[in-house]
């Protein structure tokens, strides 16, 4: 699914359990969708996240985006870096919408250091978008502290990697 | 997520002019670029990062005050002395500001002065769901809220004007979705700084005694129709025309959400939500078929829609409870009530190795009776400890503990604090206890920080909202000097003698204060990362 209607309004929600750097992720989502010329909105629960509840960040967007909250059942891509988060927000999945679930799977076996999958992700999420990847690793330079952009760049790469070797 | 500072966001990461920004962050920029001089508030979800974001901003003196009451004081003494001025709190928070609000509306300002108040509707992060819309009407202040953060960028500047124009602080209401939402907004810079205003002594106006009051109380009620007259042609209020059969009237976040659903319904959005717009409102009514109020928590514009004599729908009472969302639009549009129940969310838990959970081993070993108070502590409540039994508001684990104390004197009741809550009210409670002659054991669990919202300082770390030193209160002198005699200092890992000073001051014929000290893993372990 690769919809770039003029009215289309991209709907991503994020989600896992405090620490995984689900705001992190959402965050790079966010600015590297200004960067391609987007409208922009999220919405983000927090507070408490330090300590291992449930995060989501829902992030939309589109030419306009009225709701910052993405209507229930209208998700289009379901990031979930836990798997019982992810079965918990399945119900909010649009009929053509994709659950990141398998990913979470070949991300267990292919990363050696688990802190990176929220990145990991955001590369098989940029293969769906039609976002510029220079724009992605803009983003991911900007968010991340220099000392760890530089390893989390190659991970965004195996991200884009697996989708790519999927599809061949 | 405490991101940037607003100093980084002017520097260097605008794009095209346009900035991702959270509610919270866009309303500090708005300020700033305002000619926002001095910022308070206490830390409290979903508010925070307002004055987080503001720290170190040219021009700006921001802090962390003691607590809410103390934060709006200082706002307003700025005020009045001329400088436009900030308070920032979550919905609880402007509770304990309470007493200063009602007065100072009829004192009235010199500088602008807004005050910024966020409520939780889903109970997020706090301990009620209070609409915190209904202050406007009960002090008889202006109420401006915003639907986003684009909105709250552009109205806060527009605050601070009628807050001068019509002499009175005013209330700048929003909620989680929009305070912790984000958007990318354009920005348009600042174009003058800061600028005090000189003060004017004068009596009449300032100083609140009765006779002074009452001539100002008849100044309100002026204010208020000339303020109802302002909503009437103000911009903040606007009307979206669209289709004539369907129109609804909305403030705050549900507007974003009524225009995702009806894109095409005409709309009456209000900005300048109080004192209300009654001819926008009554002209708006005649010019659709069917109408509807769509807002968030309590009836306040439904009611004062059907005393105006306007048949409109509105909410299932069933959505008074709980967040709204978009998904509810349409069920609001035909009358249903809500189906939906709260979501089972992951139980957070205490971080492991953090120190409270020291304390809470050995209260439920020796199965007492806790009365709790406001932090990452109140997770005490849940399993695996369930070793707290009250939590009510910031102070109340001291004062609780007195009155719970006179109803059964049983040698099993303890009450607990946090450092950061302690100073923040749990002071004047201890003084209570001691001078009305209470006993019993009070532990104040003090990790040196305000972890529950993110690790900001409070007098009792040492550390300014900025994060430079500062003078540190001593917890155990305070506590002295209210003239408790045994007062104690514990690392609460060291668990024997934990147990046998918790023993001890169960049972002492006057009141003990244990103070169970060991810095909050989170937030010390993320400053020497730094
Ligand atoms: S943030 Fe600090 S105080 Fe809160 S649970 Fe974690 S260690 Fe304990």
């Amino acid at each position: 699914m690769k919809p770039v209607a003029n009215e289309f309004v991209h709907n991503i929600l994020f989600c896992g359990c405090g620490g995984q750097g689900v705001l992190t992720a959402a965050e790079i989502c966010g600015r590297a969708a200004i960067k391609a010329g987007f409208h922009v909105k999220m919405s983000a629960v927090h507070g408490m996240a330090q300590r291992g509840g449930s995060v989501e960040s829902h992030r939309r967007f589109g030419k306009a985006v009225a709701s910052p909250m993405i209507p229930c059942g209208k998700v289009h891509w379901l990031v979930c870096m836990d798997e019982t988060e992810g079965l918990r927000h399945f119900s909010q999945l649009d009929k053509k919408g994709i659950d990141f679930t398998p990913f979470l799977k070949m991300a267990g076996s292919l990363l050696s250091d688990k802190r990176t999958l929220n990145i990991f992700m955001l590369g098989v999420l940029s293969t769906m978008l039609s976002i510029k990847e220079k724009f992605w690793i803009e983003a991911i330079r900007e968010v991340l502290p220099e000392k760890i952009a530089l390893i989390n760049e190659k991970v965004f790469g195996d991200g884009v990697k697996t989708v790519e070797s999927l599809r061949s | 997520m405490h991101r940037f500072r607003l100093t980084d966001a002017i520097a260097g990461c605008a794009y095209g002019g346009k900035l991702l920004l959270s509610g919270n962050e866009a309303i500090a920029l708005g300020a700033w670029e305002a000619g926002l001089a001095v910022a308070t508030g206490y830390p409290g979800t979903p508010s925070t990062e307002i004055l987080e974001f503001l720290c170190g901003a040219e021009g700006v003196k921001s802090q962390w005050s003691v607590n809410e009451k103390v934060a709006y004081e200082v706002a307003f003494g700025a005020a009045v002395g001329g400088a436009r001025s900030l308070y920032a709190s979550k919905h609880v928070g402007l509770n304990v500001a309470m007493d200063p609000l009602m007065t100072s509306v009829y004192a009235g300002v010199n500088g602008g002065m807004v005050v910024v108040v966020a409520d939780d509707p889903g109970l997020h992060s706090s301990q009620n769901e209070q609409d915190t819309r209904w202050v406007a009407p009960y002090a008889k202040a202006p109420m401006i809220e915003p639907s986003s953060p684009s909105e709250a960028y552009a109205f806060v500047k527009e605050a601070f004007a009628i807050s001068e124009r019509f002499d009175t602080p005013v209330l700048f209401r929003i909620t989680t979705r929009v305070a912790h939402s984000e958007e990318s907004v354009k920005i348009k810079g600042r174009s003058v700084g800061p600028k005090i205003m000189p003060f004017k002594k004068d009596i009449s106006k300032y100083v609140m005694i009765p006779d002074n009051s009452y001539r100002r109380h008849v100044g309100i009620e002026k204010r208020l129709l000339r303020m109802a007259a302002f909503a009437n042609t103000t911009k903040l209020n606007r009307i979206e025309p669209g289709s004539d059969k369907l129109g609804f009237i909305v403030s705050s976040a549900a507007y974003q959400y009524v225009k995702e659903s009806y894109p095409d319904a005409s709309v009456l959005k209000l900005g300048f939500s109080w004192p209300f717009c009654d001819e926008k409102i009554t002209g708006f009514a005649k010019s659709v078929r069917k109408l509807v109020v769509v807002e968030e928590l309590d009836p306040l514009i439904e009611e004062h829609v059907r005393a105006l004599g306007i048949k409109a729908r509105s909410k299932h009472n069933s959505y008074r409870i709980g967040e709204l969302k978009p998904e509810h639009i349409s069920d609001i549009v035909s009358g249903k009530p809500k189906t939906e129940v709260r979501q089972k969310t992951n139980i957070p838990q205490l971080c492991s190795a953090c120190p409270h959970g020291f304390v809470f081993t050995v209260m439920s070993q020796l199965d007492l009776t806790v009365t709790g108070d406001i932090g990452c502590y109140t997770l005490g409540a849940l399993p695996p400890y369930k070793t707290m039994h009250t939590n009510l508001c910031m102070g109340a684990g001291i004062t609780m503990h007195e009155g719970m104390r006179l109803a059964h004197d049983d040698n099993k009741t303890v009450g607990i604090i946090g450092d950061s809550t302690f100073v923040h009210s749990g002071i004047t409670g201890l003084i209570n206890t001691v001078y009305n002659k209470g006993r019993g054991l009070i532990i104040i669990l003090d990790n040196s920080i305000t972890a529950m919202t993110g690790g900001q300082g409070h007098p009792g770390s040492g550390i300014d909202i900025c994060g430079k030193p500062t003078e540190t209160l001593s917890l155990e002198a305070i506590c002295r000097a209210s003239g408790v005699k045994n007062v104690d200092v514990v690392r609460p890992q060291d668990q024997d003698r934990l147990r046998e000073l918790i023993l001890r001051g169960l049972s002492d014929a006057e009141l003990s204060v244990i103070i169970a000290r060991s810095p909050c893993v989170l937030f010390t372990k993320r400053e020497k990362v730094l």
